[in-house]
């Protein structure tokens, strides 16, 4: 099982939605008597109040794009021109969606930094023409409003929220390597306080519509409505409307003040931040943390806090500019392509590309109760899932079923969910010794220990209990697939389904098919997957799949590189400051030293010398010293409960002194050693594609960032070859292989793109 | 049967074409009796006058309430206590004293203690329940003679210690040694001290009623001023049925230790304006349900005297209304939390083979204005039919000028527990007074759910 502890960085990728491109799904058009030439925005006016609606055409979502901005600025100039308009709303007429953000194709169009600029500069200008309306707008909320649109709706002189789940607000740039670039860096400090404003762009969150109105985001909350006369989604729209109409005639009657009444703490924080050396601690206590974090590799929330500094300190002249410029000077770095490269690889690894299952999985069965089949338990009942979770022990079965309820009780805490929810959700989950309803279970997931003859043996128990058409489905981590098909009486229905530890957290699902596998089946288990909320690749079957077999060879190396007598301190920051979310030696602890010499024994008989270069030894000898990493309490490093610094294990200097080999000095230098493990990855990621068992380099980018915690900034290992050179990286690998032969041999593919310098993954 | 022709002309004598074709129309069916099941009748009911609570009957306990429903009720029937084979009461918000209330009151009130008596629980339907679970041992044959019944006391209510001190004090209660007893009370904070209150909040949703009253509405798109003026409705109509002493179900109470109350103190007929003048008590500040267009705290109770057909005749009763078919029913208690009588109108008129024209006297429950003009609303709508009640056509709507005639909850109040009863007596009631043979009561209650039932008006 490869386990991986995503921090950070990676798990907030889960935000992503803002600069959504455009979706397929074709929306009917309401115009009004208003222009009728309009496509994206249009008004109609309910007595003086001008109610103007977005819509973007053809698509699910509204996004900021030039279209939209010009018609906006039309239509604002319309208003502000007419004697019988008073005041005006701001409404979308697509339910789930207020404005997802900026559009993202229209940045991506950019070639120069001044281009992007002046857009920056163009945007600002608009929303600066309207805060100072002199007409009240209030904006109506109602689902996502992310990015430009939040930036749009903090310009307006009143805000109106639906309660929805979906309505959420943030800025959510910095995840691709931007800033908010229409004004927002400087209006919202002054709306939120400068340490509110700064956590919103620094991490990107998602704020609901109850904590945007603590906060002062939003002025007035709706409550979603339930069936009417009409379906409650459209009613509640028409209902925000309405309320959203009162309210803008009570601004424009100057019966309802647009001020809002700052509680004690906020008015305390806005004082604090009139004294220049508080101000000055706050900027420095945020840069260190900024810095710390992000080890330097990422430009963006840097540039973020310097930018709010500047408005804050040399008025917001200078604050708007120095926004536009920055920001145009992030959209052109490396870090914001690889990051806009992976939110559309995620943007495809949302989608099922079977199509729809003919039956919809509804009772889901899961064997073994441990730490991964708990885990999918959880991600499942959550979701509707009727889920049956089998173990063989009672005591296996009650630790299973107690993490599943943890995880729901922590969402109670965090107030996501409430008890009740909470019960009725874990009401779906039965846990048992037998297998008792598997005659109605339409997939069985089994997780049990990674050994081929006990998975044998569940398999054909299970198969001489299920229906036909139950689709049985293997969570491992290395063996392939085929293989525990072979004993199967419905092989078409066999499929893999390799999620990853901890699986409420880790995002990735890699789906491996066999050459039987049906594409029903497929179809069937990308549905669940998707509904289980993950972002899935779908690979074919080889041994190690493709995380797996990538993860290998590079962890390989980690130990040749300990046993050349690296500390594994020193190597676990050395990886951190290449962009891994987790130090390489750590990893081993985490992913358990157990599964790691079983995957490296397993593979290494597959592929041979390619996966030499550390010895396997060191590992079985950590195995029966029993240092199996985190689980068992000892491996490179001491893991106590409670205790958060890690210290070495110094009894491993004994294993690494009878292991140690001479390091050589021209490949050891600190990059030298960052390029030997992530070049080994690429390479092997790259002949993954190279023989089909990948089928777009956009899935590897996915599963490699989500699964494996490649750096998220270079953007996986496909768009890390295009971005910094596949002839820089056949250098690289020719230069160790030089040193330590084979292993560094570049694939085929590889060598093909770094011959023809116009090749790339990504055109 | 002439009084039921002639009614329609005589109370809409404008209105002609429409009241001509109702008129004209004949009973689905002549009588709701079945063959091989007993008949059940109400002999007669009383109540308590409803008083706003915080008011005369402050000082009570909820028995001592009950107890003069009883004793009103043996008053107005002569029946002998001795013949009654059980008492059932509804309450919702329990006296922890007095937990099976009903047997508390039946004692007091001077029922043989060879009665036994018990207490059920339905939120705003609990008097129904009390009554339909009379009708099914009068029907199984198990009684003959039943009190039904029901009470609450808004005026007090159980306000509780918190968790952790009740916890703290059971602990105590425990504790063996002095040093045991030392160390709990070391762990004793000052916010242990802070109460519990119960809410009229849905324990599902966390919602209150009020609140969902007031999305219910929006839902529905029910204006302001419509319930308004669905509220003075209910309060002019109470009024008018109050003065011309229509409300004869009501008893007096000689409260100990004050004046005798004799009337409802509730109906308060205001105007259009005052009542445009209220802020909105739930959804602040842009809410449409507001404290006069929504039924008060209330204390109150009801007591009703039913039987198997047989036996009251043979007492030589002449019973006011035969119960017949019932119908519980539950859906979304977030969404559609006060939607009961929507639900459970078409299902028990179908049960009983009736058509909405059948019904001579509606008599529903008035939570709230907005609740009452949502459910119009979802009655009269085909999508709502279609897409939530699985039926092809709408249920259709209850003609207004039969329709709570006599007030409702919302002028009348709403003792939670005891609503029922007076729902039921005052559709017997309305039907010998105004003419007519069947009676639709409905209602809705906490939890989503909600209750109908036909009664049969007893031939004269």
């Amino acid at each position: 099982m490869v386990a991986c502890r995503a921090i950070g960085i990676l798990s907030r990728f889960s935000a992503f939605r803002i600069l959504r491109s455009r979706g397929y799904i074709c929306r009917n058009f309401t115009g009004s008597s208003a222009l009728l030439t309009r496509t994206h925005i249009n008004y109609g006016v309910k007595g003086d109040v001008a109610v103007v609606r977005i819509n973007s055409p053809n698509s699910k979502v509204n996004t900021l794009s030039k279209e939209l901005h010009s018609e906006f600025t039309e239509v604002m100039n319309e208003i502000w021109a007419s004697d019988q308009i008073r005041s005006a709303v701001l409404i979308s007429s697509k339910p789930g969606c207020f404005i997802a953000g900026a559009d993202i194709n229209m940045l991506s169009a950019c070639k120069t930094l001044q281009e992007v600029t002046q857009l920056s500069q163009e945007a600002q200008r608009i929303l600066e023409k309207l805060e100072k309306s002199p007409k009240p707008v209030v904006a109506a909320i109602n689902g996502s409003c992310l990015g430009g649109g939040l930036e749009l709706a903090i310009s307006c002189q009143y805000r109106i929220a639906t309660k929805d789940r979906k309505t959420v607000l943030g800025v959510p740039e910095v995840l691709l390597g931007a800033l908010p670039g229409a004004g927002g860096t400087q209006r919202l400090p002054k709306m939120v306080g400068v340490p509110a404003a700064l956590d919103m762009m620094l991490t990107g969150r998602n704020i609901r519509a109850d904590r945007a109105k603590k906060m002062g985001l939003v002025d007035q909350l709706v409550e979603p409505l339930g069936p009417g006369l009409k379906p409650p989604e459209e009613r509640t729209m028409e209902y925000l409307e309405e309320v959203a109409i009162t309210f803008a005639k009570g601004l424009a009657d100057k019966k309802i003040s647009p001020k809002r009444n700052k509680g004690l703490v906020e008015k305390l924080t806005a004082y604090a931040m009139t004294i220049p050396f508080v101000r000055q601690q706050v900027y420095k206590k945020v840069e260190e943390k900024v810095r710390k974090q992000t080890k330097g590799l990422y430009p963006a929330p840097l540039k973020i806090i310097d930018v709010v500094k500047t408005g804050i300190e040399q008025g917001s002249d200078a604050g708007y500019l120095s926004e536009s410029q920055k920001f145009g000077e992030l959209i052109m770095t490396k870090e914001s392509k690889a990051l806009i490269g992976l939110y559309h690889g995620q943007v495809l690894c949302k989608k099922n590309k079977f199509g729809a299952p003919q039956k919809d999985v509804k009772h889901l069965a899961i064997l073994g109760a441990g730490l991964m089949g708990a885990g999918i338990a959880q991600v499942s009942v959550d979701k509707g899932l009727k889920t049956i979770l089998k173990d063989a022990t009672l005591t296996g079965l009650d630790r299973g079923q107690q993490q599943v309820f943890k995880g729901l009780n922590d969402k109670v805490k965090k107030k996501a969910l409430t008890s009740f929810e909470r019960d009725s959700i874990f009401s779906n989950l039965t846990g048992q010794l037998d297998y008792q309803g598997f005659e109605k279970a339409d997939m069985v997931i089994e997780a049990v220990f990674e050994d081929l003859s006990l998975k044998h043996r569940v398999l054909k128990e299970v198969e001489a209990v299920i229906p036909d058409h139950c689709i049985f489905a293997s969570n491992t981590s290395a063996l392939p697939i085929s293989e525990i098909a072979a004993v199967s009486k419905r092989p078409e229905k066999v499929i893999g389904m390799h999620y990853f530890s901890p699986v409420d957290k880790m995002q990735l699902l890699e789906i491996i098919t066999t050459e039987k596998t049906s594409r029903d089946t497929s179809a069937s288990a990308v549905a669940v997957g998707l509904k289980q909320g993950k972002v899935i690749i779908v690979v074919k079957d080889g041994p190690g799949f493709y995380t797996t077999r990538c993860l290998a060879p590079m962890m390989s190396e980690v130990i040749r590189i300990l046993q050349e007598g690296v500390d594994p301190k020193k190597l676990d920051s050395l990886t951190t400051s290449f962009g891994f979310p987790v130090g390489a030696a750590t990893l081993v602890d985490e992913v358990g030293v157990d599964v790691a010499k079983h995957v490296a024994e397993d593979l290494g008989k597959v592929f041979g010398e390619r996966f030499g270069g550390g010895n396997p030894e060191l590992l079985t000898q950590m195995v029966s010293k029993g240092f199996l990493g985190r689980k068992s309490g000892k491996g490179f490093y001491i893991y106590q409960e409670g205790v958060k610094r890690k210290d070495l294990n110094s009894d491993m200097d004994s294993i690494l002194a009878s292991l140690k080999l001479p390091p050589k000095s021209e490949v050891s230098s600190d990059e030298d050693i960052q390029f030997r493990l992530v070049t080994r990855f690429v390479n092997e990621a790259v002949m993954c594609l190279q023989e089909g068992i990948l089928a777009t380099p956009a899935e590897g980018d996915i599963g490699a960032v989500f699964g494996l915690g490649f750096p998220p900034c270079l953007g996986g290992p496909f768009r890390f070859v295009d971005l910094y050179g596949a002839q820089k990286i056949v250098d690289r690998l020719k230069k160790y292989e030089a040193a330590y032969g084979k292993q560094f041999t570049p694939c085929q593919l590889l060598a093909d793109h770094a011959n023809s310098p116009n090749k790339k993954f990504y055109q | 049967m002439t009084t039921i022709l002639t009614y329609p002309f005589k109370k809409l004598p404008t209105t002609s074409k429409w009241a001509l074709r109702f008129a004209v129309q004949t009973k689905t069916k002549k009588t709701l009796a079945k063959p091989n099941i007993r008949n059940v009748v109400v002999v007669d009911g009383v109540r308590t006058p409803f008083l706003l609570s915080g008011t005369s009957y402050k000082d009570l306990m909820p028995h001592d309430l009950a107890r003069a429903a009883l004793t009103g009720l043996l008053h107005r029937t002569s029946v002998p206590k001795e013949v009654v084979d059980y008492i059932i009461f509804g309450t919702v918000i329990q006296e922890v004293k007095t937990s099976n209330v009903a047997r508390e009151a039946a004692l007091g009130a001077g029922f043989s203690d060879k009665t036994p008596a018990h207490t059920v629980t339905m939120a705003c339907i609990s008097a129904n329940q009390a009554m339909t679970t009379g009708v099914g041992l009068i029907a199984s044959g198990q009684c003959d003679v039943i009190v039904a019944g029901g009470v609450e006391l808004m005026s007090d209510i159980p306000i509780r210690h918190s968790r952790k001190m009740r916890k703290l004090m059971l602990d105590l209660n425990k504790a063996k040694s002095m040093g045991q007893r030392l160390s709990l009370i070391s762990k004793f904070r000052l916010n242990f001290l802070a109460p519990e209150l119960p809410a009229v909040a849905e324990f599902s949703t966390s919602e209150t009623m009020g609140h969902s009253a007031d999305r219910l509405a929006a839902a529905f798109a029910v204006s302001r001023l419509e319930q308004d003026e669905y509220a003075l409705r209910s309060h002019s109509l109470a009024k008018k049925a109050q003065d011309e002493g229509l409300l004869s179900d009501v008893v007096p109470f000689r409260v100990p230790g004050k004046d005798t109350v004799t009337k409802d103190n509730g109906i308060r007929p205001s105007s259009l304006e005052q009542m445009a003048k209220l802020k909105p008590a739930f959804i602040k500040p842009y809410g449409t349900v507001t404290a006069a267009n929504s039924s008060f705290l209330t204390d109150g109770a009801s007591a009703m005297l039913i039987m198997a057909e047989e036996k009251a005749l043979a007492m030589g009763y002449k019973p006011k209304a035969y119960l017949r078919d019932f119908m519980y029913v539950s859906q979304d208690p977030k969404d559609q939390l006060l939607l009961g009588p929507t639900y459970a109108t078409p299902k028990v008129l179908e049960k009983a083979g009736l058509t909405m024209n059948d019904i001579d006297a509606f008599e529903f429950h008035e939570a709230f204005s907005g609740q009452i003009l949502a459910n119009f609303k979802a009655m009269d709508s085909d999508w709502f039919a279609e897409n939530y009640m699985g039926r092809k056509t709408k249920v259709g709507l209850p003609p207004l000028e039969k329709f709570n005639n006599w007030g409702g909850s919302l002028s009348l109040g709403h003792p939670f527990g005891a609503t029922g009863c007076r729902l039921v007596m005052a559709a017997a009631n309305r039907l010998r007074k105004e003419g007519g043979q069947y009676g639709l009561v409905a209602a809705c209650a906490a939890g989503g759910q909600g209750h109908a039932m036909i009664v049969e008006a007893y031939p004269k």
